[in-house]
């Protein structure tokens, strides 16, 4: 249960940030990407924002214990290699973000918006990713 | 360029750090958005904080708007581009083992090689993709 309601709060405070940071507008995001043209630094300042508070929290407290507050293990990624499907996988992400000007976070938190198109691109982001996972099991 | 949208967009990325380092604190969990999803769907019956915290991200708006932080009244781009990117950003994030947030954010913060790779690469395919949308085709 308590992992339930921290879950929940966490993704509560992600979502606002995604709100209040612009990061939900698809067309700030293009704008950003767009560095040849009318260039928009804005988002840069989200990343900023968001790695002031991560970055020293993980190193001065979760990497030293690896644990989480409750003393259960933190489960961090294993993996090191820089390999074909980091580089390949990361490419083909970003064309998509490129051509829609959204990820998975902000693409989420625009389902409460109800516009057709935000559920459109959601079904097929599942559809994509659970189809990956199923032959990449395989 | 607006300079007095910087100092919003460096807030809510503060609230999006602190959501992602209290699930880290809490739940032991990278913040990973696409890994979240996918294992939501993917990974039943250990997946009830992955559906806690997705319906966070869902609900989040409905708070903000009390605020006066509203989410876009429109998506662009036609129901076919939503398709090809939604599928484009769904096999991507699962080959490349994540996204936005569980590279560019949490990955950049642990100081990760694979995920400054990563990042590197989604941001350099973005920007060749916006600049051949907008300027090229």
């Amino acid at each position: 249960m308590q992992q339930f309601i921290s879950a929940l709060i966490a993704g509560v405070l992600f979502g606002a940030g995604l709100t209040v940071s612009m990061m939900t507008d698809p067309v700030r995001v293009l704008d950003f990407l767009d560095v040849t043209g009318a260039w928009d630094p804005t988002l840069a300042f989200v990343m900023a924002g968001a790695l002031a508070i991560y970055m020293p929290i993980y190193h001065f407290y979760v990497k030293p214990r690896a644990r989480t507050v409750f003393g259960e293990p933190c489960q961090l990624p294993a993996a090191t290699a820089l390999d074909t499907p980091l580089v390949s996988g990361a490419g083909l992400f970003g064309i998509g973000w490129g051509l829609s000007g959204i990820c998975p976070g902000p693409g989420i938190t625009n389902l409460t918006g109800g516009d057709p198109a935000i559920f459109m691109f959601i079904g097929c982001m599942l559809l994509g990713m659970i189809t990956t996972r199923t032959l990449r099991k395989t | 360029m607006q300079v007095s949208e910087w100092g919003q967009a460096f807030a809510g990325g503060m609230l999006i750090g602190l959501g992602a380092i209290m699930l880290m604190l809490f739940n032991g969990r990278i913040a990973g958005i696409s890994g979240i999803a996918a294992n939501a769907f993917t990974a039943p019956g250990q997946s009830s904080w992955r559906w806690a915290f997705l319906v966070g991200l869902v609900i989040a708006p409905l708070l903000t708007r009390q605020f006066g932080f509203s989410l876009p009244a429109q998506i662009p781009g036609t129901l076919w581009l939503m398709a090809a990117a939604g599928l484009l950003v769904g096999i991507g994030t699962q080959l490349g083992s994540g996204c936005t947030s569980g590279h560019g954010i949490c990955g950049l913060a642990r100081f990760s090689p694979r995920s400054l790779l990563a990042t590197l690469v989604f941001m350099g395919s973005g920007i060749v993709t916006v600049t051949l949308a907008r300027h090229l085709l």
